[in-house]
């Protein structure tokens, strides 16, 4: 007689039960505090600055980190739903986003951007989330398509949050259903100047007007 | 298994049932005699694949659970219709026939609230365990808040 082994009973995971949740609800960091520059780094660039001549070394140097940071924000590759497929395209040889710096990351411990490409549920919020606080500051967000700037054709639907906006804040709105890669080019563009902004003045610029 | 020998069966062992359309054959039921169908629908006229299963809300006239099972041999596809009384919601579950029926009665009860009776594991299956109310019922009001989301 064949024996058949008991089916083993997995029990139901509840998301406010996982110990490292609630950790991460503990750590979780906010803006403007991610922002701020390490004291001791403020400290060296302080006295450098003050020293004579010193001026020509910082500004130079800030030319210089501006330049390579705006020119090499690394989008995690996070895709939502259709809009994912556009911004695939974007990342591909035709659009060819790497000769702007952008090189699609497999990891937010390593990435700049997050572009919310798709339609966020109520059930993926809490993940998109986590997955933001998971980047290193200083970071950025941009809300790609209808779906994600404010709910789109699914805004009444029972499940969909009304924009990424009240989940995570958003540096660039780019419109459309779905916006194509010329429409997202222009986005990461604006991108790059909001990025020079911020290195320049240490404030973030508000966001383009959401069009949708 | 032709459709006019699927007819001549279903009419000699449930008389009361209504029997519809040509492809695919529509089986109005009473609710009671949901679960005995099934079996006879698998067992006699050999409907060995289920398809799907989902519900209607039909305001105050209550809810209607309908269930697609096919022949695939013999190309017979029958539809398997049940009107629960105005505010019951309870319906007897197919799992113990059709295995597949399993999540998707966990999806018409996340959905609709019909509580299937016999079902082995009958949770959320889409929706978040912390949700409130069954969104595809007609007296859930469009856009219901949803804090901090919507």
């Amino acid at each position: 007689m064949e024996m058949k082994p008991p089916i083993p009973v997995v029990p139901a995971p509840i998301w406010r039960d996982i110990k490292d949740l609630q950790e991460y609800e503990q750590l979780r960091q906010r803006r403007p505090e991610g922002d701020k520059h390490s004291p001791a780094f403020v400290s060296v660039t302080e006295g450098i600055h003050s020293f004579p001549g010193g001026f020509v070394v910082t500004t130079a140097a800030d030319a210089f980190f501006n330049w390579a940071r705006k020119s090499s924000v690394w989008p995690v590759t996070f895709g939502l739903a259709c809009c994912a497929i556009e911004m695939m395209a974007t990342f591909a040889s035709r659009f060819d986003v790497e000769r702007l710096g952008m090189v699609p990351w497999a990891s937010p411990r390593h990435s700049d951007l997050m572009i919310v490409s798709g339609t966020v549920t109520i059930k993926m919020a809490p993940m998109l989330l986590r997955i933001y606080d998971q980047m290193p500051d200083p970071k950025w967000a941009v809300s790609m398509g209808s779906c994600a700037n404010s709910g789109g054709p699914f805004r009444h639907g029972y499940h969909v949050v009304k924009g990424v906006d009240r989940v995570i804040p958003v540096d660039v709105y780019v419109p459309g259903c779905p916006p194509p890669p010329e429409s997202l080019l222009n986005g990461l563009l604006l991108l790059q100047d909001q990025i020079a902004h911020f290195n320049r003045t240490g404030q973030r610029a508000a966001p383009n007007p959401k069009l949708d | 298994m032709t459709r006019e020998r699927a007819v001549t069966l279903i009419a000699e062992r449930f008389g009361s049932a209504q029997v519809q359309g040509e492809a695919p054959l529509v089986v109005v039921l009473r609710p009671e005699e949901w679960l005995a169908f099934a079996r006879f629908a698998k067992d006699a006229l050999g409907c060995r694949f289920f398809s799907f299963s989902t519900a209607v809300d039909w305001k105050e006239e209550g809810l209607e659970v309908i269930a697609h099972v096919d022949n695939l041999d013999d190309r017979l596809a029958v539809v398997m219709r049940t009107r629960l009384a105005a505010g019951t919601t309870t319906c007897a579950s197919l799992v113990p026939v059709y295995k597949g029926a399993d999540w998707m009665e966990r999806e018409c009860f996340d959905m609709f609230g019909i509580r299937f009776e016999g079902h082995p594991d009958l949770r959320r299956i889409l929706l978040g365990d912390d949700w409130e109310g069954h969104p595809l019922l007609k007296s859930y009001a469009v856009d219901t808040p949803h804090p901090p989301y919507r």
